[in-house]
């Protein structure tokens, strides 16, 4: 059995999980602060590839990135290479479809993060920097480490828009969910059964994860009262 | 070493006039939650920026709305006392104290400055502990040691016992008047507990509703508070409406009484006030024992007879009043066994002296129907 699909699976869902665990941290720390009409707006704009159909996703994929859109032709001219049906194709399929998910675990982690510890931080000295680093995110700590499984889980699943972008090539492209669709066409069944259990095994995984760290969140280990804050 | 206080904020449903100033000294904003005593000190510490107004602190303008002048929190030189304590969950004693070290005065001589706080507030031993494992008293020694180390000009405690069960608290109050003893700045401390105010502060500056009355001394504030508020504040449980009739007498409408009052009454008096423990309780038959004649003693049906811990509460209703009114129950606070043999539905004489009497304004205007002969 090839197992180029599991290998190519996790290659794209490690790369377009380090983007969105940077780019939804970053979306989440401003948006969290931000005012609530930029909020609203925003938060609506970034959530929406988490709602729509991932066809639909990957169709303004290939209007973009395709040798024909504005940024797959200027590549295309300049460095002599195609973005869609190569196997890095998949990354900006799962990026997009992810970001979401990342992005709204770690801003209600955000939100729920007690203020007091941001105030207190800044009356006794300490940088803005400081604050972020070393007591906004390790304090967010499971709810980003949520996200970030969630995410990568979502992206070793993805299938619609991936395979508008790659298509399915045979030890080129092919993921596992692509490779379970193509073995069902082909009437190997027997094929399609083994990825799918190498499907459910994988999400079981993490499921379990996610659920673990969602508990230990729920009732952080260095919990104490919240603030009665006044005004 | 002085702060000067003038500042504006205001919200929807809620305005913030603070004006105050100290010289020197522990100062008490006192009032019921939600008065706006918080947002004071956050206004102070640089978190919420006022609409308008000046802050100054030891000569240097930390907020001033015509200059455009904002300082930020890390340069204030503020030190904040959450009443939660706000260490930092993810660091140890030890990571709490030494960030706030490293940032005021460098990693010089770092475990020696550590140590010597360590010693002063009394957590040798626990340098190694999470804030989790700390009971409440030893986390508000780590948060007041972690204050110290920035080196504040100012220190600000937003209701640092409130949080407490009762026998912690006298503890942990003999601590921190320690603390602001020996701070050489002055200090805020924000609370609604007027005992602790009175112990731990040299005046007290009552607010009422986001408006600050005067500073007063807080004995001051005990002996003879000037507003409804501040009566309130410091404790006093019995009120009525009343109105001035010549420079010694009032009249207590919501008690149908007219009774003698030995402090001169303002022209603007809304209210009287005489605290449960001056009111004495005497059978109906008996003359008035202290001989004093007849000055304020009225004839009350007893309402209601409670025993407190160490007390026997009295609720009463002069005769005259219709006990159906909101403050025409008068509670008498009296030791165990003054009371002898007083039951509910007897008729008993109370005496007030005219020196008990506090007349009182409010702050808010009367409306123009609450006059003498009207209510």
């Amino acid at each position: 059995m090839d197992l180029f699909p599991l290998y190519n699976s996790l290659r794209v869902a490690s790369i377009s999980t380090f983007v969105t665990f940077f780019a939804g941290i970053c979306a989440a720390h401003y948006i969290a602060r931000a005012p609530r009409a930029v909020k609203g707006v925003l938060d609506c704009v970034l959530t929406l590839p988490m709602v729509l159909p991932p066809t639909v996703v990957g169709f303004f994929l290939l209007k973009t990135i395709g040798p024909y859109g504005p940024v797959g032709s200027v590549v295309l001219d300049l460095w002599g290479f195609r973005l869609i049906m190569a196997w890095y194709s998949a990354i900006f399929a799962t990026t997009i479809v992810t970001f979401p998910l990342m992005y709204r675990t770690v801003r209600g982690a955000f939100e729920s993060f007690d203020r007091t510890l941001l105030y207190s931080g800044q009356t006794l000295g300490l940088s803005g920097t400081f604050i972020f680093w070393r007591i906004t995110l390790p304090n967010c700590k499971q709810g980003i480490l949520a996200g970030t499984v969630l995410s990568f889980a979502r992206a070793l699943g993805e299938f619609g828009a991936t395979t508008m972008v790659t298509g399915y090539i045979p030890g080129r492209t092919a993921t596992i969910s692509t490779a379970v669709y193509q073995f069902w066409r082909e009437g190997n069944d027997s094929l399609a059964y083994k990825w799918v259990a190498i499907n459910l095994a994988i999400s079981f995984l993490v499921l379990t994860t996610v659920n673990m760290l969602e508990n230990r969140y729920d009732k952080p280990k260095h919990a104490r009262a919240a603030p009665a804050d006044t005004q | 070493m002085s702060l000067y206080v003038k500042i504006k904020k205001t919200y929807t449903d809620f305005t913030l006039e603070a004006e105050f100033e100290a010289q020197n000294e522990t100062m008490a904003l006192l009032g019921a939650s939600g008065c706006g005593k918080s947002l004071t000190l956050r206004c102070i510490a640089g978190i919420v920026r006022p609409d308008e107004g000046l802050i100054v602190s030891n000569g240097v303008t930390l907020f001033d709305s015509r200059k455009g002048i904002n300082l930020s929190p890390q340069r204030r030189r503020v030190g904040l006392l959450f009443q939660n304590y706000a260490l930092f969950p993810n660091m140890t004693v030890e990571g709490n104290i030494k960030a706030v070290l490293s940032k005021h005065g460098g990693r010089k001589n770092l475990h020696e400055r550590f140590g010597r706080l360590a010693r002063n507030f009394y957590f040798e031993g626990l340098e190694n502990h999470y804030p989790s494992q700390l009971s409440g008293g030893q986390q508000q020694r780590v948060a007041l040691a972690r204050i110290m180390a920035s080196d504040p000009s100012l220190l600000m405690l937003d209701e640092p016992l409130s949080a407490l069960d009762s026998y912690l608290r006298w503890q942990l109050e003999d601590e921190l008047a320690r603390t602001l003893e020996g701070f050489p700045g002055d200090a805020l401390y924000v609370s609604h507990n007027r005992a602790e105010a009175r112990r731990l502060c040299d005046r007290v500056c009552v607010i009422d509703h986001g408006r600050f009355e005067r500073a007063r001394p807080t004995d001051e504030l005990f002996e003879s508070p000037e507003t409804l508020a501040s009566a309130l504040l410091s404790g006093c449980k019995n009120y009525s409406r009343a109105c001035r009739l010549t420079d010694g007498t009032v009249r207590a409408a919501d008690w149908n009484l007219d009774l003698e009052c030995s402090k001169t009454a303002p022209s603007g008096i809304s209210h009287i006030g005489v605290r449960a423990h001056y009111i004495s309780i005497v059978p109906a038959d008996a003359e008035t024992a202290d001989g004093h004649g007849a000055a304020n003693s009225f004839r009350c049906s007893v309402l209601k007879v409670t025993e407190d811990v160490f007390s026997t509460i009295v609720n009463v209703c002069p005769l005259g009043a219709d006990p159906a009114r909101d403050f025409s129950r008068i509670r008498a606070e009296l030791p165990k066994g003054a009371a002898g043999a007083v039951k509910e539905g007897d008729v008993v004489l109370a005496v007030i002296r005219p020196d008990d009497i506090m007349p009182l304004r409010a702050n808010v205007p009367i409306p123009a129907s609450a006059k003498c002969d009207t209510i």
